[in-house]
């Protein structure tokens, strides 16, 4: 519950709060407020509306029903609404995916001017790995049956995924006598679907494996073709310098800021904001240039691939419009908060929905094609130009915090780069740990949640974590969040790191928190954990690496997908808040205990980020010691657990 | 004394009232630990009856049955214009007291929430969450209603508001007479 907690941490954010409460603007906090109290039932889990026969719901008093109409319990409820909500997630990402393979099949029968294929290098990679010829071929001809390839990945009927080779031995084998082996990316999300029919699966066990399937299928299937085919088609991320937060907002200058996920329509804006004709317009127009500049997902794309800086994260996209110098937002899909367009009663920023997939009433629906992308991207920066003499002078107030960070980290370079361009190999990373310079590797990802102070969890743990030598990998909006806290640059290292993980970073000149990408990119960290046990001497497994995930201020779908392909792939993660399964005892004991045995992880839930680093280094270190590693070489302030200790 | 006085056509029969209501009466602000470790019961129900949802809670009776069958004292109320209320410590758990009431509110459940007595089941009715108003808050089912069909209030001031409607109602049909005519 909201109660008098502070609705961020984040200056910029905060000062923003005010200023719409000085313009009488409602915010998600706001709302949150008219909404409280929520709803008990939902929060638990044990509220069915999958018939007409209900909305039926079990008392968790144990003194009402403890059935629903068709005689499902709360195990049965929880476990079905789990899935569905999982599966809303897994569909999300998936479809993003697809969208992208699509515009890579354009780009190579030259259908799209917009796409040229940057990435070289991955395409060949991907084609070897897949049996596609790529000898004597042009790019084009490779992506081609690429594209063709991926696409029937989607649609496999029989067979598993391709990516399933990606995966090591032990967690194949959890998953095959399980019987959870993704098989097609589309056919396991419907399949679940149709188990959460009314009298279809009604063993909660059963159910939430089909929610594992149908999360495996999005992580080593459609988030993970959407990473690979994104490095393809606009180039892999490399490290890249920017800034983060609303005082990236330029007040004389046209401020575009594309909102969303999918980077087929911001990677092209990023290429019409420099058109010379469009920079002439702006120019005339009486600003001083075209400012881009992102928030979710879609910023973290072309953040790591451009440098384009981040506006901000998820509960700062109505904060953005109410600087008054928003002259243009651009959104696709996810994660964009209808109440926006509201906002432009009251501001000036146009805002235009451009997925045939998203309209927003009140918003400028200008659908985007991609094999007309050019055009629609340069009409759309010609709109920003257009309305940047309509800004009210009053009304502009835009926060000073912008903060230097490092982006664009990722499988290939990332751990790489910790070698060196002479020794480029996982070798060092690996090292690190079993020396134990470095206690292990810790993916603090997912969202913001107006439930919980905006922020707060995101740097407190990721600050506990650093300076008890865990290194973090960062993902979405807590990358960003993150970012704007200045722990995504190298000096962060000095200020906040353990000794060792200090010597690591000044070493090879990496911040303590790597920024891997956008929410799609959780794949990158499957990958690079991959690489680690292929490296060798940290475990020949996934699950026997010193590695824990988190997520601590989650609320979307997509989080429950990730969270699951993840724990199913062997890495323990917390999140906050609980999974919405707590009206059924048996469901959270399987997820936060049974998958111990099935997976060799676990959920776990916990709401304070230091006690949640802290079950993370618990973890860290239970894996250090069935590794038979040393003990940490410098002192940290979480001290491991003796050995007698038994874990957490 | 005020009541909480209950508006069926309003209530949407979320139950939000009963949740709250148990976690009012628990010692933890966590739900789930109120509902799971301590098995916090809630005091107010919601009956179905004529297709409306009726949320019902103790009436803090002027001459409460309860009270008057108790034979250990432990229905008692402190003076006049006070709410009845339950010392679970006094409680024998005889459970004439829920035989009694005429509206079937007061219950008899183990009370390991309130002063820990070991399991031992005593009565529990609603005490208008004296707790919370010492606090200047409102009763927790009140405060928890989405749709306001809760409100605490003097019987009178309630007995105010239906004669205003009603006074309403019947100029209205007047009008509406004479536009006929």
């Amino acid at each position: 519950m909201a109660d008098n907690n502070p609705r961020s941490v984040d200056p910029a954010t905060l000062e923003m709060i005010d200023r719409a409460s000085e313009a009488a603007v409602a915010t998600a906090w706001d709302r949150l407020e008219s909404q409280e109290p929520q709803c008990g039932f939902g929060r638990l889990g044990i509220c069915c509306r999958n018939c007409t026969m209900g909305p039926c719901r079990i008392d968790p008093f144990g003194e009402g029903a403890d059935r629903g109409v068709c005689g499902a319990t709360a195990d049965t409820i929880v476990a079905r609404n789990l899935l569905r909500a999982l599966l809303s997630g897994a569909a999300a990402h998936s479809d993003h995916g697809r969208d992208i393979v699509h515009a890579l099949a354009l780009a190579a029968k030259g259908k799209s001017e917009a796409y040229r294929i940057k990435g070289p290098e991955k395409l060949r990679g991907l084609a070897r790995e897949y049996g596609i010829a790529e000898k004597d071929r042009s790019d084009e001809e490779v992506a081609s049956d690429l594209a063709q390839f991926l696409l029937a990945e989607f649609g496999k009927q029989e067979g598993v995924l391709a990516n399933l080779a990606r995966v090591p031995e032990q967690q194949q084998k959890n998953w095959a006598a399980l019987g959870v082996t993704p098989r097609g990316v589309d056919r396991d999300i419907v399949t679940g679907m149709h188990m959460t029919h009314i009298g279809v699966d009604n063993d909660p066990e059963h159910l939430i494996l089909g929610s594992v399937r149908a999360a495996l299928a999005d992580g080593w299937g459609g988030s993970m073709i959407a990473t690979d085919v994104s490095d393809v088609l606009f180039g892999e991320p490399q490290p890249t310098r920017s800034l983060a937060n609303l005082g990236v907002l330029k007040e004389d200058e046209v401020n575009l800021v594309v909102h969303g996920h999918e980077p087929t329509l911001s990677e092209v804006i990023v290429a019409a904001a420099s058109d010379p004709e469009l920079l002439a317009l702006a120019e005339s127009k009486g600003a001083k240039g075209i400012n881009l500049a992102g928030i979710c997902c879609t910023a973290n794309e072309i953040l790591m691939r451009h440098g384009i800086p981040l506006a901000g994260n998820f509960l700062q996209q109505e904060l953005a419009i109410i600087t008054g110098v928003v002259d243009a937002m651009v959104v696709d899909v996810q994660c964009i908060m209808p109440a926006i367009a509201r906002l432009q009663e009251c501001f000036h920023t146009k805002i235009f929905s451009t997925s045939s997939k998203a309209q927003f009433p009140g918003m400028t629906h200008i659908e985007f094609h991609e094999d007309e992308a050019m055009e629609t991207a340069k009409k759309l920066v010609r709109l920003a130009i257009e309305n940047f003499a309509n800004r009210s002078p009053e009304k502009v107030c835009v926060p000073k915090q912008k903060e230097g960070l490092v982006a664009g980290f990722t499988t290939e370079d990332i751990f790489t780069f910790l070698g060196g361009r002479y020794r480029p190999s996982y070798r060092p990373l690996n090292a690190g740990i079993q020396t134990g310079r470095v206690r292990g590797l810790a993916g603090v990802v997912g969202c913001n949640n107006a439930r919980f102070t905006h922020d707060r969890y995101h740097l407190e743990m990721g600050k506990e974590l650093i300076r008890n030598e865990v290194l973090v990998v960062q993902t979405g909006c807590s990358a960003i969040a993150c970012a704007k806290a200045g722990l995504l640059a190298p000096e962060a290292a000095e200020k906040y790191a353990g000794k060792g993980l200090q010597e690591i970073c000044r070493a090879v000149g990496i911040p303590p928190v790597l920024h891997v990408g956008s929410c799609v990119d959780n794949s990158r960290i499957l990958t690079a954990i991959v690489e680690v046990v292929k490296e060798g001497g940290l475990g020949d497994s996934m699950d026997k690496v010193p590695v824990a995930g988190a997520a601590p201020e989650w609320m979307s779908e997509k989080a429950i997908s990730i969270g699951m392909y993840v724990v199913a792939s062997g890495i323990f993660t917390v999140v906050n808040p609980p999974l919405p399964v707590q009206g059924s005892r048996q469901v959270e004991e399987l997820l936060t205990k049974t998958f111990e045995q099935h997976f060799g992880a676990a959920w776990a839930f916990e709401e304070d980020p230091i006690k949640g680093a802290h079950l993370m280094s618990d973890h860290i270190d239970r894996k250090r010691r069935e590794l038979g590693l040393p003990p940490l070489m410098y002192e940290v302030p979480y001290a491991p657990k003796g050995n007698d200790d038994p874990d957490g | 004394m005020k009541r909480i006085v209950a508006d069926p056509t309003k209530c949407m029969a979320c139950r939000a009232c009963e949740l709250a209501c148990a976690l009012a009466h628990a010692d933890t602000d966590d739900f789930i630990e109120a509902i799971y470790e301590q098995r916090a019961k809630p005091r107010i129900y919601i009956e179905s009856a004529g297709g409306l949802a009726v949320p019902l809670q103790c009436r803090h009776c002027e001459d409460a049955p309860c009270v008057r069958v108790c034979p250990s004292g432990a229905l008692l109320r402190l003076s006049q214009n006070e709410p009845v209320q339950v010392d679970q410590e006094r409680c024998i758990g005889c459970a004439f007291c829920v035989e009694v009431c005429p509206f079937g509110v007061i219950m008899l459940r183990e009370c390991s929430a309130e002063g820990n007595s070991g399991g031992k089941k005593a009565v529990i009715k609603c005490d208008l969450c004296a707790a919370r108003q010492a606090k200047g808050l409102q009763p927790a089912c009140v405060a928890a209603c989405p749709v306001g069909a809760l409100a605490l209030e003097e019987i009178e001031q309630g007995a105010k508001r239906i004669r205003a409607t009603a006074a309403r109602a019947i100029v209205g049909d007047m009008t509406q007479t004479e536009d006929q005519s």
